[in-house]
């Protein structure tokens, strides 16, 4: 397989348009835009027919329905081909009962793994990392997770993500750490002295001018 | 090839589309909708729908072509 050489590449940054991208998948070929309208978690992962993948894969199908009762689309990539996802699709199927149920990429010119930055030859020269990007309805990277080859994802973690996001969409709050649906929200920090005096009027929970939340 | 097979049939995903351009023209959206597909894939498959001849489109409406239209009738129901 062909080495990726250290490179400075521009990478994707929170908060800017997700690269466009063209790619064969195991549900036809799909643009980024095919998307818009919906969120869409494209994650990478390093190799096909591999235990720690093989595990990722059943999890991302697990929550598939609940990403799908929050607007969210799935696509999975590796720089495996179209045949490999397949036959290992049907693996995954055939001896867990676990149906794949969403497309996944097929990047043997390593074109998308590029655009976003997938390829860290210091974990591997020819495969991709554990990548997560959260790319909004707008089209815009809204966050971005990377893991070793070596430590699974957390799904609960991306689900929860999804939800502050949408939280924060939704009602122009922030969440705190450790944050769950219906824990309080933060609300977001005055930028005057004026508005943090006002603040303290309005009958938040305040531990002091800046730090101020609410039930939803 | 995800809606048109190497034989020229379509799929099972390319004859929901074609159903449903054959009981109205329209947007992808409803196309999606009346379909039960995911709107990506609809965008895809109308996609290649156009490229095959099978559809056209004009400001974001999607209609059968004749060609489109003998193959939805085609159709098993």
């Amino acid at each position: 397989m062909e080495e990726v050489k250290e490179q400075v590449i521009s990478l994707p940054r929170l908060g800017q348009p997700a690269p466009a991208f063209e790619a064969v998948t195991t549900q036809g070929p799909l643009k980024l835009e095919d998307y818009k309208g919906s969120w869409l978690i494209l994650f990478s992962h390093p190799a096909d027919f591999t235990p720690v993948c093989t595990t990722e894969f059943i999890a991302f199908a697990e929550i598939f329905p609940e990403l799908q009762k929050r607007g969210v689309e799935l696509l999975g990539l590796s720089v495996d081909s179209v045949s490999s996802h397949i036959a290992w699709a049907r693996n995954v199927e055939e001896k867990t009962k676990v149906k794949i149920p969403f497309p996944i990429i097929a990047d043997l010119n390593k074109e998308v793994s590029m655009a976003y930055g997938m390829i860290h030859p210091g974990q591997s020269k020819t495969e991709t990392v554990r990548c997560v990007f959260i790319i909004d309805d707008k089209q815009i990277i809204r966050t971005i997770l990377y893991y070793p080859l070596t430590t699974g994802r957390n799904m609960d973690e991306i689900l929860r993500i999804i939800d502050a996001l949408q939280t924060t969409d939704a009602n122009g709050v922030a969440t705190p750490a450790n944050w769950r649906p219906g824990d309080k929200v933060v609300i977001p920090p005055p930028n005057t002295q004026e508005m943090a005096e006002e603040r303290l009027k309005e009958g938040y929970e305040c531990v002091d001018w800046y730090l101020c939340q609410k039930k939803l | 090839m995800a809606c048109i097979s190497p034989d020229g049939k379509p799929t099972a995903s390319g004859a929901k589309m074609l159903r449903a351009l054959k009981a109205k023209a329209g947007s992808a959206e409803q196309v999606s909708q009346q379909a039960g597909l995911p709107l990506f894939r609809v965008r895809s498959g109308l996609r290649e729908l156009e490229q095959a001849g099978l559809v056209s489109q004009k400001g974001g409406n999607y209609q059968l072509s004749a060609k489109g239209s003998e193959l939805a009738d085609s159709l098993p129901a």
